[in-house]
């Protein structure tokens, strides 16, 4: 074996400048791909981040139909003290939960005495909520990072159109379950940066505060948002729930809640599905670059040396080993691209997160990109660049050694 | 008992609406040890004849034996296989590999077709080498050597397998006379230290003086046999 490595790559020094352009496409390719694979993966993942820890958490769980009817934030819908205890019975009892927290939200008027707008609101535990959704208090630009009865945290743009500051005292008026209106004063505490996505500009006050508005004797709940301790168990985590919640039902012995992953929720998942398929589509690009070009590459290296096929055919060479040898000549530019790639990759990859890519998502400004090199990528970009380049190896290589000596020798 | 029994051989070669008779009804046998060659002019039958003896080609009709093995009904494989057993090879153009050294052309045949231990391989290649007078020379490429060394270089890699036939296809046509004469004195030498039998064919007439057994080809039948000390058939 070692000797059909030595003359494969003894034969791809033969021609340097054939070998060298081969192996250097290929590592453009795998330069490329890696470059893109991660860009696109830590954009991924910082946004996925961004969305689930500051907004809506891993997975929620809601009342049937809630979901459904979400822009209309109907208190009809809302599960009653009672049935959030069954549901946090459940929360408490399942170890993939890190922290839940329960929120009751309602549509309002925000009026600043002298001007009013509309305003969608998170009652929560605050406790809670930072536990589930960590990244919600770094949204609080300016004021306090907690939250006390009668306190109200808006979002920026609400603060910038009613000019409203921290400190200043601002009504909050909501249409009650049977149809009454009721109003209470807050305190602003605090302003919150806007984030993409569901609930992204939504204000807080406490879930008691919230009930009051309300006018409900105890606070009922509109969704729940968990954390999981583990996000990438979440699939699991979510069959676990909606199988554990299915056993919750009502008098008419229906299912009353249901479990929605963040994937449900957002509709970032489809721009990240986007990303996913668009990785795959340079995935194939690469395979093509590399196909091709070892496929060029081999072909002409078996045109090019048929008398020597012929020769080492008529010394009694068998066929199994002069395919090898073609092979591993295909493997071996396999690897160069591999590793010239994954080195040169990894340093493109290094040179980007030292310059610092900053870039803008909706409204949230100048998000710093650290790209980041899942060593996972690295291997299937690598194992998908050599199994090809043996892939592309094999029809000359059969070629080769399907070739009559006699044929060959007689070659010109 | 011979080493090789031609019987009725008979080669036909279609080409579109042809068909050319490239040999017609040949018989012949040769002795193991023997330094035999195969003259006439072009078009004889010579290659196609050393082609059929190193089983590369099969004939179209005709028994052939060689080292009691019917080689007619070999497979592909087997034909490698019997190739890299018995045969040893010798070109006109030499077709050394050229990425290989002087050293590693001889050792080729005995690591990739019979799979030789490696302190035996160092062993013969050596002896080779001082065979063939190229010991100091072990470690260049054949692009650094001359025509006659790069025979003399293919007569080792034929040889150091140990087979019992060494097919040589007009080795001397690239070679000047001195080195000719040179190398088929080297073949010769050969013959006598291993007992190795050696066919070529020429069209020299100067170096068929040098074949003790001389088989003479004229439009692909056998015209005559002369052996080295006067018997002619």
């Amino acid at each position: 074996m070692m000797n059909l490595f030595k003359i494969a790559i003894r034969n791809l020094i033969r021609y340097k400048r054939r070998t060298l352009l081969t192996a250097s496409l290929i590592t453009i390719g795998v330069v490329f791909v890696l470059v893109f694979v991660s860009i696109t993966g830590s954009f991924k993942a910082m946004m996925i981040g961004q969305i689930t820890d500051s907004m809506l958490g891993h997975l929620q769980i809601h009342r049937k139909g809630y979901v459904a009817s979400i822009d209309n934030l109907p208190l009809n819908l809302n599960m009653k003290s009672q049935a959030y205890a069954k549901v946090a019975t459940v929360l408490d009892a399942t170890p993939e939960v890190a922290a839940f927290s329960p929120r009751l939200k309602f549509g309002g008027m925000f009026s600043n005495f002298v001007e009013t707008t509309n305003i969608r609101l998170n009652g929560i535990y605050p406790d809670r909520e930072f536990q589930t959704v960590p990244l919600l208090t770094s949204r609080i630009s300016e004021g306090k990072k907690v939250l006390n009865r009668g306190e109200i945290l808006i979002p920026i743009l609400l603060a910038k159109g009613l000019n409203v500051k921290l400190g200043d005292t601002v009504v909050i008026v909501a249409t009650n379950a049977d149809g009454s209106v009721n109003g209470k004063q807050f305190i602003v505490s605090g302003i919150l940066e806007s984030a993409t996505g569901p609930g992204g500009r939504d204000g807080y006050v406490h879930i008691e505060d919230a009930a009051e508005v309300l006018r409900m004797p105890e606070a009922e709940v509109s969704e729940v948002a968990i954390r999981l301790k583990d996000f990438s168990r979440l699939p699991t985590a979510v069959k676990q729930l909606e199988t554990k919640v299915a056993g919750v039902v009502n008098k008419e012995g229906r299912s009353m809640f249901e479990v929605h992953s963040w994937e449900q929720l957002s509709p970032f998942f489809n721009i990240a599905r986007m990303i996913d398929v668009m990785t795959f589509f340079i995935k194939i690009m690469l395979i093509a670059i590399v196909l091709i070009s070892i496929m060029n590459v081999m072909i002409m290296a078996v045109y090019e040396r048929i008398r020597e096929i012929g020769t080492i055919a008529a010394i009694g060479t068998l066929p199994g080993k002069i395919r090898s040898m073609f092979i591993i000549e295909g493997f071996c530019l396999g690897i160069v691209g591999a590793i010239v790639g994954g080195l040169l990759g990894s340093a493109v990859i290094l040179i980007v997160n030292l310059v610092g890519i900053r870039f803008d998502f909706g409204q949230q400004q100048g998000l710093l990109l650290k790209a980041t090199l899942n060593p996972n990528d690295l291997l299937t970009v690598s194992v998908i660049v050599i199994f090809v380049a043996v892939a592309a190896s094999l029809q000359p290589a059969i070629k080769a050694s399907k070739m009559e000596p006699i044929e060959a020798l007689r070659h010109v | 008992m011979a080493l090789i029994k031609a019987q009725n051989i008979t080669k036909d070669y279609q080409t579109e609406d042809v068909v050319v008779h490239a040999l017609q009804e040949v018989d012949f046998e040769i002795e193991p040890a023997s330094f035999v060659s195969f003259v006439g002019p072009s078009g004889s039958g010579k290659t196609t004849i050393l082609n059929l003896i190193g089983c590369l080609d099969k004939p179209s009709a005709g028994n052939l034996r060689i080292a009691d093995t019917d080689v007619i009904n070999l497979g592909r494989k087997e034909s490698a296989a019997f190739r890299g057993k018995y045969l040893g090879f010798i070109f006109q153009d030499f077709n050394l590999i050229p990425v290989l050294t002087v050293y590693e052309n001889i050792e080729y045949p005995l690591i990739m077709v019979q799979n030789i231990a490696p302190q035996e391989r160092r062993e013969r290649i050596s002896r080779m080498l001082a065979a063939v007078d190229m010991t100091d020379q072990a470690h260049k490429y054949p692009h650094q050597i001359s025509g006659g060394q790069k025979q003399r270089v293919a007569i080792a890699r034929a040889l150091v397998t140990n087979p019992a036939l060494v097919l040589a296809d007009e080795p001397t046509a690239n070679l000047d006379s001195q080195t000719a004469y040179a190398v088929i004195g080297l073949m010769k030498k050969m013959r006598d230290d291993f007992g190795t039998t050696f066919i070529f064919s020429t069209h020299d007439t100067k170096i068929v003086g040098e074949a003790e057994v001389i088989f003479r080809l004229e439009d692909g039948r056998l015209v005559g046999k002369e052996t080295k000390g006067g018997t002619k058939s």
